[in-house]
């Protein structure tokens, strides 16, 4: 590791010392330590369920620390509610969730410190004023009084940078704020975070991006199982560094992919539209293809996989499946049909909190464990069993409730569940997002297997090593329309990047 | 967009000038000043009330007790008028207010530091604030000679030839409004119910706002208990029997999402004033009173599928036709 | 975290054993403070144990009870139907008038289940295809369906019913077992067959634990919500049968607060308010303990309303200790 001279002798606007905190029968946090540097960017790193976000949850006052010490400006302080964290000047920009929609862009910005009128009341003309200023600040003119639903998520993204600056934050968090954001709009927020970096502020970047990490930040921390396992400066280390660290062992990003041999057409998809969603959308997946699916968040992949599995209903399209046209109107006829859907909100749209995980597994298999629409548990459990040991799942006990896994043996019961529809084609939308890399790994290689098998895998992913990594063909969409389709041997991050972004071929 | 929001309203507004023109064709009297006043007065309980529960359906909570904590109260206030005749009647008012909001409190409290579901509270504390009522009274009832003149005259008192009950209510819309747009818990109101999530990391306390909202129905209901029984000179356990629904009814007519962050105190005003007309409008062209329930019920239920209608998210728009070249 | 520990590939179906998880239940809390009540009873009044008391005791809860089967199903489901004693009273109302007209017994029956299926079409349509929130709709249609009866009945009422039709309510299949005791007993045997014995009654759970997941999933969640407020109607029906039969007569107020007892029933049982979890039998021992409570305050004269308040408490505190009782534990261990 590089010495750090930089930053020893700069005093730190916030550092935390000795910190633990544990909930019934779980230690999140165990003597963590922090310190966060004005005008410097620390990315925070760790696989998820590291203790990130109980960090994140301490610094803002959501959660107290059962021990250790919080000093802003050498000067030890207590934060019992977010409104304490505030005053001292730490406030978090978290993902999209931390707004309020109905409210107006003024009172997002200024809920909670709103200025008042000489009778206390609040003063909605100064507040729209001041939210002017802010907004303008930041480089948004937005008119404050619009309501935020009306806006895209860049621009909440900026509402939350205003809110951060209207308290005089001198610590910003930011809490992946990249996730849902579309390529010209990272770059915007990577010029705003390099002005606040210029205005002095401390800020905490929480990303499992490398590129982007290593694109803002100037140190890192990284945190594992609860333990903070090293920092440092950016500019010294490597991405694999940050990798050996956050999981405790070297990974190489490899890829298991399989040589398979493409078999005939599966699944044909033609002239497929959605009146507002996505148009003209025609190709064809062959037995044992891995068909990836590449674009920037919002590029309508989603809309479409979830139109042809019958959730919406496209205007006008056909499908056939081994030469058998379909029409799918609802998610149980494509199941029934052999085409499943593995969702890329696994919280909402994956795994049914509050049910065990043989449960989870079997619901969309229930007519073949069960005669003439009774139950039969003990053919459940066999199923559930064969599938999750496919996965290696770890879990306690079948009868577990799912909600008690982890994110990335949460996502293989969610595989788990639908492979045991034995399914012709299987559409994996973001299958390794937000899982640790393990599990990562483990869902890779099963992708790969498969396909050795003989299913048709459609893999939507924005993720360009997994796209590349494990595709046999890649069509890229954009704005509800495929713009790109090339073979494995043509693949380049530099052509699916201009494919996705739109921007044009320059003369080689 | 606060065109959509202000629309709502003015689609409510419309609803009610067509609503009064149809009555006015089958009955021209309806329209005349003295006859609205009578309307307003006679809705004005009915929208103190909606102001409350508008209050708790924000925070996304939901306060059946409402009318069982009413006729508690109500009942206080006549008990403390028999018990003691001289009292004058702003102690009174004041006595069963911080009765109201006490029992309100309780609600309040039980789904703060307890978290148990809105729905199960307000449905406990609902028989039991009634069952209360007997206990105190044994099944009596207390009749308008036992009631001492000040305290049956002052809903009807006359003050620019408009009844003390009216201006009553107008004052509490007024007080609302301030409440609901200027203050900060006011607007805690709204943050809750949008987003209980974002509401925390803004330094609000959420249950302690949802305590808050179930303490103002309480103290709302507490007031309209007095008005209630001194309005119409009697008390006994079944007073504003099933009212709890009328008011949800108001609310939900309003433009109230049951789904909590979404109202207005216009709207819940204008919810109340619409069914205060249909059922004022019902006799006068002769459409049986028993009638009323189902249109109400027909009301509610247009209502609520209106509301939905304009709340439904638009979809993303992905495809840009128009900006397709 | 806990499943880093472990790193055997074998996983084991169950760690608990049924039989040992249903004592941690709240069923079992239920069946003790049955036992409880039951002994309190029998301590307060002689009366109490004899076999034909305790006959008519049922009467007290046996058709709220039914009502509360099909009520459990849709609050796990996570809806809730609240127009449940409108449907009774429109159901009812629509027999007297049918049974003016001189429909016999049989006849008066279809019309009872047709109403009352009827109504439950209703709802579901409005929740299902209209996607309105069920709280509100059923908010709407128990004053619509009330108010109809009101239209129809004004402030009369039908008692004029044919011969036969008084043994649905007052009929004794054998000793001292009512028909409708049996029926309940009939119903709550198939209730809980069909929410723990088939694909249906996992569907149910599925939705009112994770709606969208469970629509990815391959369930048809408007089917099954749909056919939940027929259930309701139809429950709702036979339960009006009952008590029609048994009062002989259809006023405008009958079954009026109904919705708010069966829901009470429900909870009581252990139904999550929030959809997801709950069994029939808990149902069938609130219903059971309900019963129990009205009749022994009822011996000992206590007036209905005042059974009502311990109703309420009850209500709140079997929900309330057990939260209270954890956090007290809670801080003791610190």
């Amino acid at each position: 590791m590089l010495q750090d001279t930089t930053t020893s002798r700069m005093k730190p606007a916030i550092a935390l010392q000795g910190i633990s905190k544990s909930f019934p029968g779980v230690h999140a946090l165990s003597d963590v330590s922090l310190s966060l540097y004005p005008g410097s960017v620390t990315a925070l790193v760790g696989e998820n369920g590291a203790g990130k976000s109980t960090l994140v949850k301490i610094l803002t006052g959501i959660y107290q620390p059962d021990g250790g010490t919080i000093r802003v400006d050498g000067e030890e302080m207590h934060f019992p509610s977010a409104s304490a964290a505030a005053r001292a000047g730490v406030t978090a920009i978290h993902q999209e969730t931390v707004l309020f929609d109905e409210l107006s862009v003024a009172e997002n910005i200024f809920l909670g410190h709103a200025p008042r009128t000489p009778f206390g009341l609040i003063d909605w003309q100064r507040m729209n004023t001041d939210a002017r200023m802010l907004l303008e600040r930041v480089g948004a003119s937005l008119d404050p009084s619009i309501r935020l639903r009306d806006l895209g998520i860049a621009s909440k993204h900026l509402v939350a940078i205003a809110r951060a600056l209207s308290i005089d934050a001198r610590v910003v968090i930011m809490d992946e704020p990249t996730a849902a954001l579309s390529y010209k709009e990272i770059h915007e927020l990577y010029e705003l975070i390099d002005r606040l970096k210029a205005d002095g502020k401390a800020i905490l970047f929480i990303s499992h991006k490398f590129d982007e990490i290593f694109r803002i930040a100037d140190r890192y921390t990284v945190f594992r199982d609860g333990r903070m396992v090293g920092e440092g400066l950016i500019a010294g280390t490597t991405q694999d560094d940050l990798v050996r660290m956050m999981v405790g062992r070297d990974v190489g990003q490899v890829f298991p992919k399989q040589e398979v041999a493409i078999g005939e057409p599966v699944l044909t998809v033609s002239g497929y539209r959605h009146p507002t969603e996505f148009e003209d959308i025609n190709f064809e997946l062959r037995r044992g293809e891995i068909l990836g699916f590449y674009g920037l968040v919002g590029a309508g992949r989603s809309e479409f996989m979830q139109s042809l599995i019958g959730i919406t209903r496209p205007s006008a399209g056909a499908v056939r499946l081994d030469d058998r046209v379909l029409v799918i109107r609802s998610p149980a006829e494509a199941i029934e049909a052999g085409i499943v859907y593995v969702p890329e909100e696994r919280g909402r749209q994956g795994a049914i909190i509050g049910m065990p995980i043989f449960q989870n597994v079997t619901l969309p298999s229930l007519t073949r464990t069960s005669r003439s629409g009774f139950l039969r548990m003990a053919e459940e459990f066999r199923l559930a069993r064969e599938y999750t040991s496919r996965l290696d799942l770890r879990a306690a006990s079948l009868d577990q409730d799912v909600g008690t896994l982890s994110g990335g043996n949460q996502q293989k019961v969610v595989i788990a569940k639908w492979l045991a529809t034995k399914p012709k084609v299987i559409i994996l939308d973001e299958p390794t997002k937000g899982i640790d890399i393990g599990s990562k790994a483990a869902v890779h290689a099963f992708m790969s297997e498969l396909a050795a098998q003989g299913l048709s895998v459609i893999m939507v992913s924005s993720e360009i090593p997994e796209i590349m990594g494990m595709s046999d063909r890649v069509i890229v969409m954009r704005e509800g329309r495929m713009v790109g389709r090339f073979e494995r041997a043509e693949l380049s991050a530099e052509k699916l990047v201009r494919a996705a972004a739109g921007i044009s071929e320059t003369a080689p | 967009m606060n065109m959509l929001l202000k629309n709502r309203e003015a689609l409510l507004v419309v609803a009610i000038l067509a609503l009064v023109a149809l009555v006015t064709l089958r009955f021209p009297g309806f329209v005349q000043p003295a006859n609205l006043g009578r309307v307003y007065n006679d809705t004005s309980i009915l929208i103190i009330l909606a102001l409350g529960q508008m209050a708790v359906i924000l925070t996304r909570c939901i306060d059946l007790s409402m009318a069982a904590n009413l006729a508690l109260c109500g009942m206080v206030a006549g008990l403390i008028n028999v018990a003691w005749p001289g009292l004058p009647i702003p102690l009174v008012i004041a006595a069963v207010v911080a009765l109201g909001a006490a029992l309100g409190s309780i609600n309040g409290l039980l789904v703060w530091k307890l978290n148990i579901p809105p729905i199960v509270v307000t449905l406990g504390t609902l028989t039991i604030f009634r069952g209360t009522i007997f206990l105190l009274t044994g099944g009596q009832w207390i009749n308008a000679h036992q009631m001492s003149e000040a305290f049956k005259g002052l809903p009807r008192a006359d003050l620019f030839g408009i009844p003390a009950l009216s201006w009553f209510s107008v004052l509490i819309v007024a007080l609302m409004f301030v409440v609901m747009t200027r203050t900060a818990t006011g607007r805690a109101f709204f943050a809750v119910g949008g987003n209980p999530h974002a509401a925390v990391y803004t330094g609000i306390d959420v249950g302690r706002t949802r305590f808050l909202a179930y303490c103002l129905s309480g103290a709302l209901a507490g007031f309209a208990g007095y008005l209630w029984v001194s309005r119409y000179a009697v008390a006994y356990v079944d007073i504003a029997l099933g009212f709890e629904l009328d008011i949800i009814a108001a609310c939900v007519i309003g433009g109230i999402s049951i789904a909590g962050g979404i109202g207005s105190v216009p709207g819940a005003v204008l919810g109340a004033l619409f069914l205060g007309i249909i059922k004022n409008a019902l006799p006068v062209i002769n459409i049986s009173p028993f009638a009323q329930m189902a249109i109400s019920g027909m009301v509610i239920i247009i209502a609520v599928a209106v509301n939905a209608r304009a709340e439904r998210r638009k979809g993303r728009v992905i495809l840009k036709k128009a900006e397709a070249h | 975290m806990a499943e880093a520990q472990v790193q055997t590939r074998h996983i084991p179906d169950r760690l608990q054993s049924r039989g040992s998880r249903l004592l941690k239940s709240w069923e079992s809390l239920l069946v003790v403070v049955a036992i409880l009540i039951f002994v309190a009873n029998s301590l307060a009044s002689p009366y109490f144990l004899d076999p034909w008391n305790l006959s008519d005791a049922t009467f007290n809860f046996t058709e709220k009870a039914m009502i509360a089967f099909a009520m459990a199903l849709v609050v796990i489901s996570g809806e809730i139907d609240l127009s449940v004693a409108s449907i009774v009273a429109l159901t009812s109302t629509a027999m007297g008038y049918a049974a003016t007209q001189g429909f016999d017994t049989p006849a008066l029956v279809v019309v009872g289940l047709a109403v009352g299926l009827a109504c439950g079409a209703v709802n579901g349509l409005l929740v299902t295809r209209l996607g309105l929130p069920s709280i509100v709709v059923t908010i709407g249609t128990m004053s619509l369906f009330r108010g109809i009866a009101f239209i129809i009945l004004g402030d009369q009422a039908f008692t004029e019913y044919p011969a036969g039709f008084s043994w649905f309510g007052q009929g004794y299949v054998w000793w001292v077992f009512s028909f409708e005791f049996c029926l309940f007993l009939g119903f709550a045997l198939l209730y809980a067959v069909i929410l723990h014995m088939t694909n249906f009654g996992r569907a149910v759970y599925a939705i009112g634990n994770n709606q969208t997941a469970a629509l990815f999933s391959g369930v048809r969640v408007a089917r099954v919500k749909f056919t939940l407020f027929l259930l309701t109607g139809l429950m709702s029906a036979i339960a009006s049968i009952c008590l029609t039969s048994r009062l002989g007569s259809t006023r405008p107020s009958i079954a009026l607060g109904w919705e708010l007892e069966v829901v009470t029933m429900v909870v009581l049982g252990g139904v999550s308010i929030l959809g997801g979890s709950g069994t029939i039998g808990g149902v069938v021992l609130a219903a059971f303990i309900m019963g129990m409570v009205t009749f022994g305050f009822g011996l000992l004269n206590v007036p209905g309303i005042v059974m009502s308040i311990f109703i309420g408490l009850l209500l709140i505190s079997v929900i309330a200790l057990p939260i209270l009782y954890t956090r007290l534990r809670r801080r003791m261990g610190h």
